[in-house]
């Protein structure tokens, strides 16, 4: 599973990794988070704001920190 | 009419004279019971206020924004642009993607701008401090400045076709569709929406609000009657530009300045310099300009800058005027 974060290194946007990486951890699923900071392909996805999540291609959030929740259901 | 804040201003009383049992002829008891009146004046109409906005924002995506706005010209455009501008989140950071998705979906580029200058100049949380600290009838006047800022700016930015100075790649990026919708949320969700909103924004900036309060509150309490009145009145025809300048640099704190402010007024310092402060603060930041950088040349920059601080400062000599 491939998981993105976009955003241009602000607050929030590291806060959505963090989540990402504890709800990966405590599930002891594997993934590969990657940040992505470049605005050609953060607006490619249609995202315009940010912190936005992109799992295996797909956008699951815009505009605000993902929570737990919505994570677990992500990678499960 | 009864103040609706009047329970407020009750709790404060009874915690700075009865159990605090500080004299109310001091200067310390003047201080406290501003401290405690404002915390809790304003940590009640945040809460309000970002809700309220929060759920409205779960009906507006920069999506339909920018269909809407697309391929636009006309006053009654950047009016609609600056409006949605006043109800949309606004982080430094999203400002180059929203720019980006603007301009590609066709939204004239002053257009984009009525947008640029009202979203943060306009934003819940300083409004609901603002009503808090300064009251209904000054914040009112900082909104509708504000969107007046919005429209003026973006429309002179139309006018003056500076779209060259715009960095070309922003004109090839294409712009893909996202499948987020908002669109089927339930009123739960909505709420659920406007509820985290709340918890993030109020966890932000509640620091900024302690300190600004307390600062206020110490001023309120011990400094000389009048004394702005003295240095910076309306008399002064420097202290408007020499407020819009000194509000550059302290953009992150508006939340905190505000109830410094607002001890200020209540030693004179005029109304009309007061908003000008503020907006300065809000409007102009060096790292949204350092954020903007990559996507726009010097030249656009200055020109947006020198028009929304030239606008700031006609502001706060006209309300100076007027009230």
């Amino acid at each position: 599973m491939k998981i993105e974060i976009l955003g241009t290194g602000c607050a929030k946007c590291k806060k959505t990794k963090e989540a990402i990486e504890k709800v990966l951890k405590e599930n002891g699923k594997e993934a590969e988070v990657v940040k992505v900071e470049d605005f050609e392909t953060i607006l490619n996805y249609g995202v315009m704001i940010t912190p936005a999540v992109v799992v295996d291609g797909e956008v699951k959030i815009a505009g605000k920190v993902p929570n737990e929740e919505d994570i677990r259901e992500w990678v499960a | 009419m009864t103040d609706i804040f009047y329970p407020f201003q009750w709790i404060a009383d009874k915690l700075t004279y009865e159990l605090f049992g500080i004299n109310p002829e001091t200067h310390l008891a003047a201080s406290v019971n501003f401290i405690i009146y404002d915390v809790l004046k304003i940590f009640f109409l945040l809460s309000v206020m970002i809700f309220a906005i929060s759920y409205i924002r779960t009906y507006i995506t920069p999506e339909k924004t920018r269909k809407v706005l697309g391929g636009k010209k006309g006053l009654r455009y950047h009016l609609m642009a600056s409006l949605i501008g006043t109800v949309s989140p606004f982080c430094s950071c999203s400002s180059v993607p929203l720019f980006i998705g603007f301009v590609e979906a066709g939204v004239p580029l002053g257009v984009t701008f009525s947008f640029l200058i009202t979203s943060p100049l306009v934003n819940e949380a300083a409004v609901a401090v603002l009503w808090a600290t300064l009251g209904f009838k000054a914040t009112a006047i900082y909104v509708v400045s504000g969107i007046v800022l919005g429209v003026f700016g973006g429309y002179l930015i139309g006018v003056l076709k500076l779209e060259k100075y715009v960095e070309e790649f922003v004109y090839k990026i294409k712009v893909g569709n996202t499948a987020v919708g908002q669109e089927n949320l339930s009123v739960k969700e909505r709420a659920g929406t406007a509820f985290e909103g709340v918890k993030e924004i109020v966890g932000k900036v509640w620091i900024y609000v302690i300190i600004g309060v307390s600062i206020g509150g110490i001023f309120h309490g011990y400094a000389p009657e009048g004394i702005l009145a003295k240095y910076a009145g309306e008399d002064n025809l420097f202290a408007v530009p020499i407020a819009v300048i000194l509000g550059v640099p302290l953009y992150s704190n508006v939340m905190g300045m505000i109830p410094v402010v607002e001890s200020l007024i209540g030693k004179g310092l005029p109304i009309g310099t007061s908003l000008a402060f503020l907006m300065s603060v809000t409007a102009v930041s060096f790292p949204e300009m350092i954020i903007l950088k990559k996507v726009l040349k010097k030249e656009l920059i200055a020109i947006f800058v020198s028009i929304v601080a030239a606008s700031i400062i006609f502001t706060g000599y006209l309300f100076n005027i007027l009230l």
